[in-house]
C-alpha cells in the first residue's frame, strides 16, 4: 500500500538509492549532501551492504568503481567542490563501463563559493567535467517526490546503460521537505544491469549486446574478467590502434542515445493543463500571440511554474526536462515554432540556455532570466523577462541581471 | 594471524604460469627493469597460496609496474594513476571474501597516491600492495618521485634533487599496516615467500620491492650498466632493513565492519544525524 512520508530532499534519495537496491555507498562529507552520507551510513550495514567514509571524493569515486564491478548498486553523494574532484574517476567508471550513481546536492562556486546556498552551475560540469570523449546522463528533481523517483530511475539507467548516472539536485531541493507517496515495497520496476551467459572462456566484458550495452559480470563469479582506463577491444585488453579507439568511442556514446526512450521524459505544462479547463486558449492547435516557451529545471522549475499561476491571462508553456543530459532535444524543438519567444530560467550566469539556444537555432529568439548569487530565481523575476522587459544577456555586458534592461536582443 | 587464503580456493597445486598470460608476452619493459621478476614473484607467491584466479582481483594504478595486469589471468582493474587502493578498496569492502592485490610504483603509490596509501594503511583493508621503487618514473621518461632520494639527478631534478624522499615502510607502520616486508627485485625467493606471506594477511600489508632503472634513474645518476645495478642492489639488501618489518595482529576493516553490520541488524546503533528520531 502506498504510504505518505514527509521527507527532506536528501532523505529521499537515500529512500529512492535503497529501493532501487543500493548495498555500497563511497563519499565524502560535504554541504549540503551530507544527510546522504548520514543516512547511508544507518541505512546500508543493517541490509547487509557498505557505508565507507573515503579519504577523499577522488577515492570515493575510485571505490564505488571498485565495488560496481563486484556486484554492487554503488552510489556517492557531494557537492560542487566534491563533484569536481570526482570527475577523474567519473571517466574511469565511463570507461570500464561500471554503473554506479553519483548524487550533486548543487552549491555556489566556484570553488568553496556559497557553501550553503543552493546554485544551478554545474549543468556544464555534468557534461563535459571529466576529460575526452564520453557520453553523460543526468536526472534533474524538481521536488522531493522526484528526488525519490528520479533517484530509482538513476540506478534503472545507470545498470541497464552501464555507466555512471547523475542525479543533479540543488540545496534547495535537497533540505526542503514535502509530502511524499512511497509507492508499496515490491511495486517498483527496478532493472538489473545485463548479465553475461554461457561458457565463462567466452565471455567478453565489452562486446555489446544486442542494445549497444555489454553484459557485466562481477568478480567472485565464474567470469574472470579484465577492465581497463585504457582504449581497449571487447576482452578488456588495451589497444592502440586506431579502429578499436574510433569504435569504443562511437559506442559509448551510441549505448545512451539508442536507449534514448529510457530516459525520463520532460515535464510539458502550460496554463490549461495546470489551472483547469477555464483558461482553455483560444481555439486548440491555435498559436495565441505572445506565446513564452519558458525552460526551467530543479528548483527554478518551481518558480517558473508559479508564473504560470500568477499570470493565466498569458500564454506560457513551462518546458521542464527532468533529463538534462542528454538534452531532450527533440522534444523542445517541436514546441519553439507554437511561440513567439522562448525564455531560459536557472541559477547560473547562463549554461543552459546555451543548449536550448542551440536547439532553437535561430527560429525565435531567447531570452534568459538568470541569478547567480545564491538566491532562488523569484517568479517575479521570470515574469519580468517573459513579458520582455528584462534579459539576463542582453548585451552581454556581464552585468548582473538585475542591472540589464531591454527587451530580446 | 589468521591466513583467509588458506582453505577451499587452496585446490591443487598450481605453478605461476597458471596465472601468467603468456599470449601477452613479451612484456613492455625495459631491458635490465626488475618489474618482470617481480612479476614472477608475484605469480609464484599466487601459485603458492592456490589462488582462484576467480576470486582473485588484481588492480593497477598508472606506470610502467602498472601494466602488470595485463600478463595476469585472473581479474583485474587497470585504473586510474594513484587510485589503485581507492579502487581496490571498493572491491575488497564490498566483497571481503576476495582476494585483492594493488599494483604500483613508487609515484603511483607513495607520490599522487600517497593520501590513497595512508588511510589504507589506517583502515587496515584487506588489500595486499606490492610496490616496485624504482625511485622515479619511468613511464613517462625519468622525473623524480616521493622516494627519489635528495641530490639525485633525474629528467626534473638536473642539478640535483631539492627533497628527500619516503621511507615507505616507515610510513606505513606509523599509518598501521598489519604487515610491512621490503626486499629487492634481485632477491628472487625472498620475495616470492614475502608477498606469499603478505597475502595471508586479513589487514592491510605492503611488499616494496626494490627494483632497478637503468633506462632513466641508473643512467642519469651514473650507477653503471643494468647488471652492475643488479650487483649494487644485491649488496645494499645486506645492510638495511629488509625482510618482514612489522608484523601484527589488527583488527581488519572486514572484521571490524561485520560487527557495524551485526550492530546496524539489531538496532544498536545510536541514533544521530538529521533526522533522529
Amino acid at each position: 500500500m502506498t504510504r505518505k512520508a514527509f521527507w527532506q530532499g536528501n532523505e529521499a534519495v537515500l529512500e529512492g538509492a535503497v529501493a532501487a537496491g543500493a548495498r555500497f555507498y563511497a563519499g565524502y562529507p560535504i554541504t549540503p549532501s551530507s544527510e546522504i552520507a548520514e543516512l547511508a551510513s544507518r541505512r546500508l550495514p543493517a541490509l547487509g551492504g557498505v557505508f565507507i567514509q573515503m579519504e577523499d571524493e577522488i577515492a570515493s569515486m575510485a571505490a564505488l568503481v571498485g565495488a560496481s564491478l563486484a556486484g554492487a548498486k554503488a552510489f556517492t553523494a557531494t557537492s560542487g567542490p566534491g563533484f569536481s574532484l570526482m570527475q577523474e574517476n567519473i571517466g574511469l567508471a565511463i570507461m570500464v563501463e561500471a554503473p554506479c550513481v553519483v548524487i550533486n546536492v548543487m552549491r555556489s562556486g566556484p570553488s568553496t563559493g556559497l557553501a550553503t546556498k543552493p546554485a544551478q552551475a554545474d549543468v556544464m560540469q555534468a557534461r563535459w567535467g571529466t576529460h575526452g570523449d564520453h557520453p553523460a546522463v543526468a536526472l534533474v528533481p524538481a521536488s522531493v517526490s522526484e528526488c525519490f523517483s528520479l533517484t530509482v530511475a538513476a540506478f534503472n539507467l545507470a545498470e541497464r546503460l552501464r555507466m555512471p548516472v547523475f542525479v543533479l539536485s540543488d540545496e534547495i531541493i535537497g533540505h526542503m521537505r514535502e509530502r511524499v507517496e512511497v509507492p508499496p515495497e515490491g511495486s517498483l520496476e527496478i532493472w538489473e544491469r545485463p548479465r553475461p551467459s554461457g561458457d565463462p572462456s567466452e565471455y567478453r566484458p565489452y562486446r555489446p549486446g544486442p542494445d549497444g550495452v555489454p553484459p557485466l559480470a562481477e568478480f567472485g563469479g565464474p567470469y574472470v574478467f579484465h577492465a581497463t582506463s585504457s582504449m581497449h577491444d571487447e576482452r578488456g585488453v588495451s589497444a592502440n590502434d586506431a579502429g578499436t579507439a574510433a569504435a569504443l568511442i562511437a559506442r559509448l556514446g551510441a549505448k545512451v542515445l539508442r536507449n534514448w526512450e529510457l530516459l525520463p521524459p520532460p515535464e510539458i505544462v502550460d496554463t490549461a493543463s495546470l489551472l483547469g479547463s477555464g483558461h482553455d486558449r483560444p481555439g486548440k492547435g491555435a498559436k495565441p500571440a505572445g506565446g513564452v516557451l519558458l525552460v526551467a529545471f530543479g528548483s527554478s522549475a518551481r518558480s517558473a511554474r508559479q508564473v504560470l499561476v500568477d499570470h493565466p491571462e498569458r500564454f506560457v508553456t513551462l518546458f521542464r526536462p527532468r533529463t538534462l543530459w542528454p538534452f531532450p532535444e527533440a522534444e523542445l524543438s517541436a514546441l519553439v515554432e507554437d511561440h513567439e519567444s522562448v525564455v531560459v530560467a536557472e541559477m547560473n550566469t547562463g549554461q543552459l540556455v546555451l543548449e536550448a539556444e542551440r536547439v532553437v537555432a535561430g527560429r525565435r529568439p531567447v531570452r534568459a532570466a538568470l541569478r547567480s548569487d545564491g538566491e532562488i530565481i523569484t517568479p517575479e523575476e521570470i515574469w519580468e523577462v517573459v513579458c520582455g522587459r528584462r534579459d539576463a544577456r542582453a548585451g552581454r555586458t556581464g552585468e548582473s541581471w538585475s542591472g540589464t534592461g531591454g527587451s530580446g536582443r | 594471524m589468521k591466513d583467509r587464503t588458506a582453505g577451499p580456493t587452496r585446490s591443487r597445486a598450481r605453478g605461476y604460469t597458471d596465472y601468467l598470460d603468456e599470449a601477452a608476452l613479451p612484456h613492455i619493459w625495459c631491458a635490465g627493469c626488475g618489474n618482470g621478476n617481480v612479476l614472477k614473484a608475484l605469480l609464484g607467491a599466487f601459485a603458492s597460496r592456490g589462488l582462484d584466479p576467480r576470486m582473485t582481483v588484481v588492480v593497477t594504478g598508472i606506470g610502467c609496474w602498472g601494466k602488470a595486469d595485463d600478463y595476469i589471468r585472473t581479474n583485474a582493474i587497470h585504473g586510474t594513476h594513484g587510485r589503485a587502493l581507492a579502487v581496490a578498496t571498493g572491491v575488497k569492502a564490498y566483497r571481503p571474501e576476495l582476494a585483492v592485490v594493488a599494483l604500483m610504483g613508487d609515484g603511483d603509490f607513495a607520490t599522487i597516491g600517497g593520501n590513497h596509501f595512508i588511510h589504507a594503511a589506517r583502515r587496515n583493508i584487506g588489500v595486499t600492495a606490492v610496490v616496485a621503487n624504482n625511485l622515479n618514473y619511468g613511464m613517462t621518461g625519468g622525473q623524480y618521485s616521493g622516494t627519489t632520494p635528495a641530490g639525485s639527478l633525474t629528467s626534473t631534478s638536473p642539478y640535483g634533487h631539492a627533497e628527500e624522499g619516503f621511507d615507505l615502510c616507515a610510513l606505513a607502520e606509523a599509518a598501521g599496516a598489519a604487515y610491512v616486508a621490503r626486499t629487492t627485485a634481485y632477491h628472487y625467493r625472498q620475495m616470492e615467500t614475502l608477498i606469499a606471506e603478505a597475502l595471508g594477511v586479513d589487514g592491510f600489508s605492503l611488499v616494496e620491492v626494490l627494483t632497478p632503472c637503468p633506462t632513466y634513474y641508473g643512467r642519469l645518476n651514473r650507477e653503471g650498466s643494468a647488471p652492475e645495478m643488479w650487483r649494487a642492489l644485491k649488496e645494499r639488501a645486506r645492510g638495511g632493513s629488509f625482510g618482514c618489518l612489522v608484523r601484527r595482529d589488527r583488527p581488519s576493516f572486514a572484521e571490524r565492519y561485520a560487527g557495524v553490520q551485526a550492530a546496524a541488524r539489531a538496532g544498536t546503533g545510536t541514533e544521530v544525524g538529521p533526522d533522529a528520531r
